[in-house]
């Protein structure tokens, strides 16, 4: 096979950007990470969410999530001018194929991700009997599973639904923020899947990020504020009929 | 989705907690009911109730010891369960469990116990043969000075601690109903008085469980009913139940009229799935039938038979009432969503771990612990008579 030098020319930066993800995919252990130069949340842009299962796909995948189960998922939300108490909400295999087309065209419809909203007082925390479900240094809420007695008492305690017992395991399963990527400097699975950049990563305590600007600018609203959580995932755009 | 109406979250869909989580309760319930009703007896000296004092005592032990086989078999991994008394979370209402069963099971109830049969099974272990014989020596603890002088310490210091067992039982019963009262994500069952409606009801339960089987052992026995005994009992289980339900309603008329955000999601729920077992069964059936037969039998001279029963009907309710209660409690907490726009089904397994056919095995070992009991540590015939000098004395 003869490979002229205009083809060389073309075909080297595709191979670096090719390598690059290849590099992006398995990057190195990040010893340096100190968790206590973070503060971990989430922004969701609801206006901009396109209702297209990519992040609850790339969840699944990333994270082995057990079916029927869900990590995140994506809800759609009908809401007609007079009724804000009983929206028409769908959330087929939690939103992971999509949603099927609008039938009625009266009212509002938009998408809303959901996933754990890593509380800062998270009751899920508080009333687990052995301690295997703590706030992270860095503002994650993870399970020690080897630890975990699968009592689902933390399942209970969530307001959100965002934990349930693994069905293999045994043991709580929940959104870790993919911990295990964001340490390494990366981003999570959701975020990086998301084609309109509805779901960002936001590190609080990164005085660069673009999360401090945004929350300066934006009205920003957590989940069921009433709880008294310390949610960190931070909507934007949030209707009032959301749950 | 199969058996969801409206929206839950995704993960809602399954309920966390099954049936064997409704006996926990119950049983609890039972055991914490059976032990004020000794302590009647014992603390405020009420001789009418003495013949059902250590059958009273005996039930709680019974029931206490299959307290934690529902969850036990509920855990996902109940092999890691004594990391709750090794490493307690202590911010977790649930971590307290290990602490509070033990307490009361070896401080309170087996201590009891014991002091109270010391001096049978001191005389029982002098006339038994081959096994029995060893078994009762284990029993004895190597404690066999029945002097007058020896009875008498067992007779304070049992006193001392029925009085430390009323506030232990408390704590038992009131800390399963802080279990659930305490998560402000459910709005059925987050309440302050949730504690208080667990206690009493446990009154209930334990009160009726204990007035059915001494009629049942007695008849059973071909003994005559201590008519006096059973009319006490009805009576303080008519007083208590009235608590309870006041306690009850008053939690229900506070949430109708209060009808905040949670209201219509589960008033639905009241009127639609759980119909059946909190209207018709707890409040008609299981509440207000017993409570109007306990009235009548307060009111109305009966004649014995008529009043045995009377009593027999409404303890019988009275327990199907408490059970449905526990049911409504942890299985009604469950099906509707926290996002108050849907509802999920309960489907029970038949012979999962924690299917019916487990339930009904857990239900019935207390009542083969207790035929053991019994034969172990009568509790009738000649019983030692507290004359409470020892209380009395100072």
């Amino acid at each position: 096979m003869n490979i002229s030098r205009r083809q060389i020319l073309v075909l080297l930066p595709a191979a670096a950007i090719a390598w690059k993800s290849v590099l992006a995919g398995t990057p190195e252990d990040s010893p340096n990470y100190k968790m206590s130069e973070h503060w971990w949340g989430m922004l969701i842009d609801i206006p901009k969410c396109i209702g297209c299962g990519n992040c609850v796909r790339a969840c699944q995948t990333e994270n082995d999530v057990p079916n029927g189960l869900f990590r995140t998922w994506v809800e759609r939300y009908h809401v007609t001018d007079e009724d804000m108490i009983s929206p028409q909400v769908i959330s087929p295999d939690g939103g992971k194929e999509g949603f099927p087309v609008v039938a009625e065209d009266a009212g509002k419809y938009f998408f809303v991700p959901k996933l754990c909203n890593h509380c800062a007082d998270s009751p899920c925390t508080q009333v687990c009997p052995v301690g295997a479900t703590f706030v992270s240094p860095d503002g994650v809420v993870l399970v020690d599973q080897s630890y975990c007695l699968g009592c689902a008492y933390c399942v209970q305690a969530c307001p959100y639904g965002c934990r349930y017992i693994h069905p293999e395991k045994k043991v709580a399963d929940k959104c870790t923020l993919c911990y295990h990527r964001i340490t390494k400097g990366l981003t999570t699975a959701c975020c990086e899947s998301c084609p309109t950049g509805a779901r960002q990563l936001v590190d609080l305590k990164n005085p660069a990020d673009p999360i401090h600007e945004f929350l300066k600018t934006h009205s920003v609203q957590v989940l069921k504020p009433q709880m008294a959580t310390g949610a960190k995932a931070y909507y934007n755009g949030l209707d009032g009929s959301v749950r | 989705m199969n058996g969801v109406e409206g929206f839950m979250y995704p993960n809602e869909v399954g309920l966390q907690w099954s049936v064997l989580i409704v006996l926990y309760p119950f049983i609890t319930g039972l055991v914490a009911g059976a032990f004020i009703l000794a302590s009647l007896e014992r603390v405020f000296r009420v001789e009418a109730v003495k013949p059902t004092y250590r059958l009273a005592l005996l039930t709680a032990l019974a029931f206490l010891l299959v307290a934690p086989l529902p969850l036990q078999l509920h855990l996902g991994h109940p092999e890691r369960s004594p990391e709750m008394y090794f490493t307690p979370h202590s911010t977790s209402a649930m971590a307290m469990f290990g602490y509070v069963y033990l307490w009361y099971l070896m401080a309170v109830l087996v201590l009891e116990i014991w002091l109270d049969y010391r001096r049978d099974i001191v005389l029982m272990y002098q006339k038994a043969h081959g096994p029995l014989r060893l078994i009762y020596g284990l029993m004895t603890l190597g404690s066999t000075n029945i002097s007058e002088r020896s009875l008498a310490i067992d007779d304070r210091v049992g006193w001392i601690v029925t009085l430390i067992g009323i506030p232990s039982a408390f704590m038992l019963h009131g800390y399963v109903g802080f279990i659930f009262g305490s998560i402000k994500a459910n709005p059925w069952w987050s309440s302050p008085l949730m504690p208080v409606v667990f206690i009493f009801s446990a009154m209930v339960s334990g009160i009726a469980a204990v007035l059915l089987l001494y009629m049942a052992l007695t008849k059973l026995r071909h003994h005559t009913i201590d008519m006096r005994c059973v009319d006490s009992i009805a009576m303080y289980l008519f007083y208590i139940f009235i608590v309870d339900f006041s306690l009850e309603m008053l939690d229900l008329i506070h949430r109708i009229y209060e009808a905040d955000e949670s209201f219509r999601s589960l008033n639905f729920m009241v009127h639609t799935q759980l119909y059946f077992s909190h209207i018709v069964v707890q409040i008609f059936l299981g509440t207000l039938t017993p409570l109007v037969l306990l009235f009548l039998t307060q009111v109305i001279n009966f004649p014995e038979v008529v009043r045995k029963r009377m009593y027999g009907i409404a303890g019988t309710l009275a327990l199907i009432g408490i059970f449905a209660m526990r049911w409504n409690v942890v299985i009604g907490g469950q099906l509707f969503s926290k996002s108050f726009l849907g509802y999920t089904t309960y489907k029970m397994a038949l012979v999962t771990r924690e299917g019916l056919l487990m339930a009904i095995a857990l239900t019935l070992l207390p009542f083969i612990f207790l035929s053991i009991l019994l034969k172990l540590l009568p509790p009738w015939g000649e019983q030692p008579t507290h004359t409470h000098k020892a209380a009395a004395a100072d």
